[in-house]
């Protein structure tokens, strides 16, 4: 269980942006998590709540976006998706070396409300 | 609330902006940065570092032991050894003659690049050279699940299974046997008592671990231990 601590990641980069844009509050945090990241989106979106709370981004929506991992089949010259982290092309049965997508961890994007942001023109 | 954008100020008393901002940043970039230090760290050092990765009780500090008995004439090894609690694993590597370091994570499921920083402090004030070491095992904390996402900077990361875990483990578990360069059975000595059947067991390892060589050893017997210093890329001693 290392979402709690992956969280407050996510927590530190979002406040830190925040404060640059003199952000009145955080309205949406979206994270692109990919299927072989190793992460639990239910678990992340129990320490989201904990970790905002008394913050700019408490209240906050959390959007995570889902990356299905997907690999490529030299043999079908093809991306094909790998449910279960099974890489064995649905068309040839080969077994692909080549992960395409599918193991991100990624702060994709922040929402603020600002009353006079400094950075935009 | 403001029906314009429910930014939560009271109606149409104030101006505002909204702002979206695009990032893509990595969560675990921190974790990463340390993990690049340590890999240069242990380049410039010339050793080997594997990260050994299995669930509780798959025989990683058996397997350590067995190396130190096989190889300790014939290679200078040091292990890093993770736990929550006790250095009792420590303790055992040390019995056999390993040069080892335990960190304890308190409540922490993997260890992260920046624990390992510390420990090749540890291990430097215990008066051991990286660049003397002909391999160094960071032995993680036993967890199929949470140590996977973490880069501790090593050369080679070992997945373990053994067999009396059930040859449908990999599948279980792909996000971990996914990074894998080395997938190490274990305990095929128990093979035939659990009825492993081997052809499934490395079928499913390829499914989920495409990139990995497979190795089979008993720390009990010494069975395939020539074959996994062949595959650490490690010379193999000459027989007594």
């Amino acid at each position: 269980m290392h979402e709690l601590s992956l969280m407050e990641a996510v927590r530190d980069l979002a406040l830190e942006r925040a404060g640059e844009h003199r952000a009145r509050r955080i309205s949406t945090i979206t994270l692109r998590i990919g299927s072989l990241a190793g992460v639990e989106p239910d678990a992340l979106r129990f320490a989201f709540d904990v970790v905002m709370a008394g913050t700019l981004g408490e209240g906050a929506t959390l959007v995570i976006e889902s990356i299905q991992a997907h690999a490529f089949c030299y043999a079908c010259r093809q991306t094909f998706p790998a449910h279960d982290g099974v890489c064995e092309c649905p068309d040839c049965g080969s077994i692909s070396r080549d992960l395409v997508q599918g193991r991100e961890l990624q702060l994709a994007s922040l929402d603020l409300d600002c009353d006079d942001d400094p950075l935009q023109p | 609330m403001c029906l314009d954008c429910n930014c939560g100020a009271p109606t149409h008393t104030h101006t505002h902006a909204h702002t979206h901002l695009e990032l893509g940043q990595d969560l675990l970039s921190r974790n990463d940065t340390q993990a690049a230090a340590n890999r240069s760290r242990f380049g410039a050092a010339g050793v080997p570092v594997i990260n050994l990765l299995s669930s509780p009780g798959s025989g990683k500090t058996a397997l350590l032991e067995r190396m130190a008995r096989d190889w300790g004439a014939s290679h200078r090894i040091a292990a890093v050894v993770g736990d929550l609690a006790t250095d009792n694993d420590a303790r055992r590597l040390q019995n056999a003659g390993l040069r080892a370091i335990q960190i304890t994570t308190g409540q922490a499921c993997h260890l992260e690049a920046g624990m390992v920083q510390k420990a090749l402090a540890t291990l430097e004030s215990d008066g051991i050279d990286l660049a003397a070491l002909d391999l160094l095992v960071i032995e993680n904390v036993g967890n199929l699940v949470c140590p996977s996402a973490y880069d501790l900077g090593e050369s080679l990361r070992v997945v373990m299974l053994s067999v009396t875990e059930g040859e449908d483990k990999p599948l279980k578990y792909p996000a971990t046997f996914h990074a894998a360069d080395v997938v190490v059975i274990s305990k095929i000595d128990l093979s035939a008592a659990v009825g492993f059947e081997r052809s499934q067991a490395l079928r499913h390892i390829a499914q989920v671990a495409p990139r990995a060589r497979v190795v089979e050893v008993s720390a009990k017997s010494g069975a395939g231990m020539d074959e996994l210093l062949a595959v650490l890329g490690l010379p193999i001693p000459a027989p007594l």
